[in-house]
């Protein structure tokens, strides 16, 4: 299997440029100034069936190509590495061991979109990889990969590091544009779309930092290679991070449609202490949950999408038979509720209703109407909203109550389930 | 032109029109909270979620443009299920406690829960608790966190209209409030508006509070005599207790739309000078400090105008007066008796003006008074009362002006000195009227019908809101009692009449009827 977004991760001081470059680093940039022009570029990529990484799958090149050529505002490329999703913890590894895989993909897309100022977002907590990225935008300047006139040519581009300030709404693109422009991270009414009209009301394009980082790769090796590493319409590898009650948790580059099943009982070593397996969020907090019966899955955006859930950010969530659902459910609506952010009324007060009412059902305080109520309650939050947020609130919870409904009744019933009493209480 | 279906009605609206606005013209109203005209649209309170035929989710009417071939329906079970859940969400940590709230009567949560709500609450657990509940946020408005909605209409009002950025949420998800930005106050000179735009409980008036249940006001339109702009009011009065002596019968002024005027605005300065109509009010006829008839005072003022020639009249009118009680003050005074020291323009300094709605002219009708006596006379109000100073007036008829304020008292001394009979008319009490020798009380704009013309020369109606106080009477009526008594029957019946003839005797407002000018007023002829 040839990794892509990983490839260096083994080699010491990956981070550096002097060892960036002696592993090919900067000859797709270079073939792109020198030998591409910025619609060949965009060929390439919609070729290679690269989809957008963050989480929602939208095709790349596509999305490049909604930028408008005849508009004469500057045009942005927003790096979204926010990494906000819980079980998900990709970007930070590769903002941290090859920065300049990411530079080098946002030389290429800034090329293509014809833009000179890239911003990268990255969440708050992760200094170390705003330190590492901070200093290779040094190395590239020194190098003359960024800047005026990069690699001879009369292409400019500067990048700009942007910290988060710890909202898991700035990673929703137009909060994020939003917090960029040092405004409160509320998402914005859609149309127009940021590639009409994004950072400062310019077009705009907004990237995952793993989306990103396929691309140099994409343009040296050609679409062809991309494309067939990974499934149809899903090209190439992505980073699945595994976490959970498995015996290797960790990242694992792997092509798009490898089976669940593989990843987690080949790859991540099985379940921890040979228990066995209770479900599985495949795709990050948001994706609802699957059940062991459909482990043979295959992890691309279209399978997934199938079975009914979702992708997502690629972050597997592993939970064995001593979990009590009804807690995690409950983790997971503090967790919606917490970070809301309180712009539209039915997620704003829905969520932390949700959440209370979960929490008493733990708690052994639900009745049996709360029960009866709940997937109603959660139901009425997703679609209503301006953002995604209130669908995955309405995704998340209702897979647990839908699968695990017997759970929920056992602690209305009989007030616990016979598995709580090692779960710690949580705060609040 | 993009045509469109909105509930079964077929209706063509110009390209960027949203449904909201479309369904509007078609006398649907859809529910709203954060949508506000004036405003820009934010979208957050999901309340005009509406169906569309071909879209998988709901959308948002105050958003969406309208298209070719859209089919919308506001009332299908789809829709109606939404604005229940929307209804049920906005009440998790509402307090519902009408009972004690100002707005209860007027508010929207109440109004939709009526009409959508489902009445059996599903809510068992404890309620957020947000910080302010009844805490001062400036001079004039009061905050309650846990009835605020966050619909942010009063942030973008402050943001987008006023400019001075005191309001902001603060805080995420169902903790979020409402509240003044850390250091600041809601303290500028349009802050009342808040209230007004303010959907539910949460910013309440201090002035209001309490005061009376909005169910026992009477609304009569009206216009706001405090500067030129003549921003259009509505008269709040209190119409289920008679008057007794010391209650006042106005509650409170509200804006009234007018888009080529005030749109929905009102100064503060405006929205609280109202107590002007109830305080300090002249309400009977006065000789030398003794309370009189009407009929010994009338007979008093037109044996001083008989005994005195003509051109030892001065008369001292006023831009506070509406276009009919100026014109029968011409009728009278210039066109009959011939008196030509007739002006109105005093020696007034301007006060605080701004580009918004504020006029440094705080008079009502200074374009009216120049339509209608300026063009006759030679002389402004200034140089006839220097005449009265050289003692060549033998009768000086003031309304309203307190010239002490105006002139300073040592020149109303000498006036005093030299003028025989000082006849004051005006509505409330100031230091100048004791020194007149008559009084005549006359009626407020909210106790008359008239007419004023704004700074655009823009002519507007008032409505008389309740009868004069006491013995008070409308300008014109009090000019028509002295015409009668000096054996003119000049005809001057009602505001209506006197509007009527003023059409043809002044070019300017030719071709304008009452009905004419309706609610939106009526720009004078060039």
């Amino acid at each position: 299997m040839q990794k892509v977004t990983t490839r260096n991760f083994d080699t010491p001081n990956s981070f550096r440029i002097d060892t960036y470059i002696k592993n090919q680093g900067y000859e797709a940039a270079r073939k792109a100034l020198t030998q591409m022009t910025p619609a060949q570029v965009i060929d390439e990529v919609k070729n290679a069936n690269l989809r957008g990484l963050g989480g929602a799958g939208f095709a790349t090149g596509m999305k490049w190509s909604f930028i408008p050529k005849d508009n004469p505002k500057p045009k942005y490329l927003v790096v979204n590495g926010d990494e906000g999703e819980p079980g998900t913890f990709k970007d930070k590894y590769i903002l941290e061991l090859d920065p300049h895989a990411l530079i080098e993909g946002m030389i290429i897309t800034c090329y293509a979109i014809g833009s000179h100022k890239g911003y990268v977002y990255i969440r708050g907590e992760y200094l170390k990889s705003i330190e590492r990225l901070r200093s290779a935008i040094q190395e590239a300047h020194q190098k003359g990969f960024l800047g005026k006139g990069i690699m001879g040519t009369s292409f400019d581009l500067e990048i700009v590091v942007h910290q988060g300030a710890g909202a898991y709404i700035c990673g929703e693109e137009t909060a994020l544009l939003e917090s960029l422009e040092g405004k409160k991270g509320f998402p914005r009414l859609k149309p127009p779309f940021p590639a009409v009209v994004g950072l400062f009301g310019c077009p705009t394009v907004i990237n995952n930092v793993e989306t990103l980082a396929c691309v140099g790769p994409i343009i040296l090796k050609g679409a062809q290679w991309y494309a067939q590493l990974g499934c149809e319409k899903n090209g190439g590898n992505r980073i699945f991070c595994v976490s959970g009650h498995v015996n290797k948790p960790g990242i694992y580059e792997l092509p798009n449609g490898t089976t669940l099943r593989e990843i987690i009982y080949q790859h991540a070593g099985g379940i921890l202490n040979g228990r066995q397996l209770k479900a599985v969020i495949p795709g990050g907090i948001s994706a609802p949950l699957l059940t062991p019966d459909q482990l043979d899955v295959k992890m691309d955006f279209d399978s997934l999408k199938a079975a009914g859930t979702m992708a997502g950010s690629g972050g597997i969530i592993v939970m064995d038979d001593s979990t009590c659902m009804v807690w995690a459910a409950m983790i997971a609506a503090r967790f919606y509720a917490h970070e809301s952010c309180g712009q539209c009324s039915p997620c704003r007060e829905g969520s932390g209703w949700v959440y209370r009412n979960i929490k008493r059902i733990y708690h052994g305080e639900g009745r049996p109407v709360d029960l009866k109520n709940l997937p109603g309650i959660v139901g009425n939050i997703g679609g209503n909203t301006i953002c995604a947020f209130g669908d995955a609130v309405t995704m998340c919870i209702s897979s647990y109550v839908q699968k695990f409904r017997h759970e929920f009744e056992a602690h209305v019933n009989e007030e616990k389930c016979g598995l709580c009493s090692k779960h710690q209480e949580v705060a609040n | 032109m993009p045509k469109l279906t909105i509930d079964g009605k077929e209706i063509e609206v110009p390209a960027g029109t949203t449904i909201i606005q479309a369904a509007e013209k078609l006398g649907i109203n859809i529910p709203r909270y954060c949508y506000h005209p004036a405003l820009p649209v934010s979208g957050n309170c999901r309340i005009c979620l509406v169906e569309v035929e071909k879209q998988p989710k709901l959308q948002i009417a105050c958003y969406t443009p309208v298209a070719e071939g859209m089919v919308v329906k506001t009332t299908s079970q789809k829709t109606l299920d939404t604005r229940k859940t929307v209804l049920e969400f906005l009440l998790v940590n509402h307090p519902v406690d009408c009972p004690v709230c100002d707005q209860a009567g007027e508010c929207k949560l109440q109004d939709y829960y009526m009409e959508h709500g489902q009445y059996n609450s599903r809510l068992v657990d404890v309620k957020v608790k947000k910080h302010k509940k009844a805490v001062s946020i400036g001079p004039t408005v009061m905050l309650d966190q846990e009835r605020c909605i966050l619909c942010t209409r009063c942030v973008r009002y402050t943001d987008s209209i006023t400019k001075t950025n005191e309001l902001g949420v603060f805080n995420r998800g169902d903790h979020s409030e409402l509240d003044v930005v850390p250091g600041m106050q809601l303290d500028n000179k349009y802050s009342g508006n808040v209230v007004d735009i303010c959907p539910v409980g949460a910013l309440t008036d201090k002035d209001f509070r309490f005061k009376c249940r909005v169910w026992y006001l009477g609304q009569t339109k009206s216009v706001c005599p405090g500067c030129s702009m003549g921003c259009n009011s509505e008269i709040h009065w209190d119409k289920q207790r008679p008057r007794v002596e010391k209650t006042a019968r106005v509650m409170r002024l509200k804006p009234r739309l007018n888009p080529e005027v005030n749109n929905y605005w009102l100064c503060d300065e405006g929205r609280y000078s109202y107590k002007s109509i109830d305080e300090n009010r002249v309400l009977y006829p006065q000789m030398n400090n003794e309370l009189v008839s009407w009929e010994k005072a009338i007979d008093a003022v037109a044996s001083a105008i008989k005994n005195s020639p003509a051109s030892k009249v001065g008369i001292i009118s006023s831009a506070q007066l509406t276009n009919e009680d100026l014109y029968a003050v011409r009728k009278l005074f210039k066109d009959t008796l011939k008196i030509s020291n007739v002006d109105f323009q005093v020696a007034q300094k301007p006060g605080y003006s701004d580009d918004f709605l504020i006029k440094a002219d705080k008079n009502p009708n200074t374009a009216g008074a120049k339509l209608i006596l300026q063009s006759l006379s030679g002389q402004d109000a200034t140089q006839i009362l220097e005449k009265a100073k050289r003692g060549e007036i033998e009768v000086l008829y003031v309304f309203g002006h307190d010239l002490i304020a105006l002139y300073g008292k040592p020149m109303v001394m000498e006036i005093v000195k030299h003028v025989k009979t000082i006849i004051w008319q005006g509505t409330t009490v100031n230091e100048t009227c004791s020194y007149a020798h008559i009084i005549l009380p006359s009626a407020v704009y909210a106790e008359k019908d008239g007419t004023f013309t704004n700074v655009q020369k823009r002519v507007q109606r008032i409505w008389q809101a309740f009868l004069p106080l006491a013995e008070a009477k409308a300008d014109w009526n009090i000019l028509n009692m002295i015409a009668k008594k000096l054996g003119h029957d000049l005809k001057m019946e009602s505001s209506e009449g006197l509007f009527c003839e003023m059409t043809s005797a002044v070019p300017a407002f030719s071709e304008m009827t009452y009905e004419k000018i309706g609610e939106q007023g009526m720009i004078v002829k060039s």
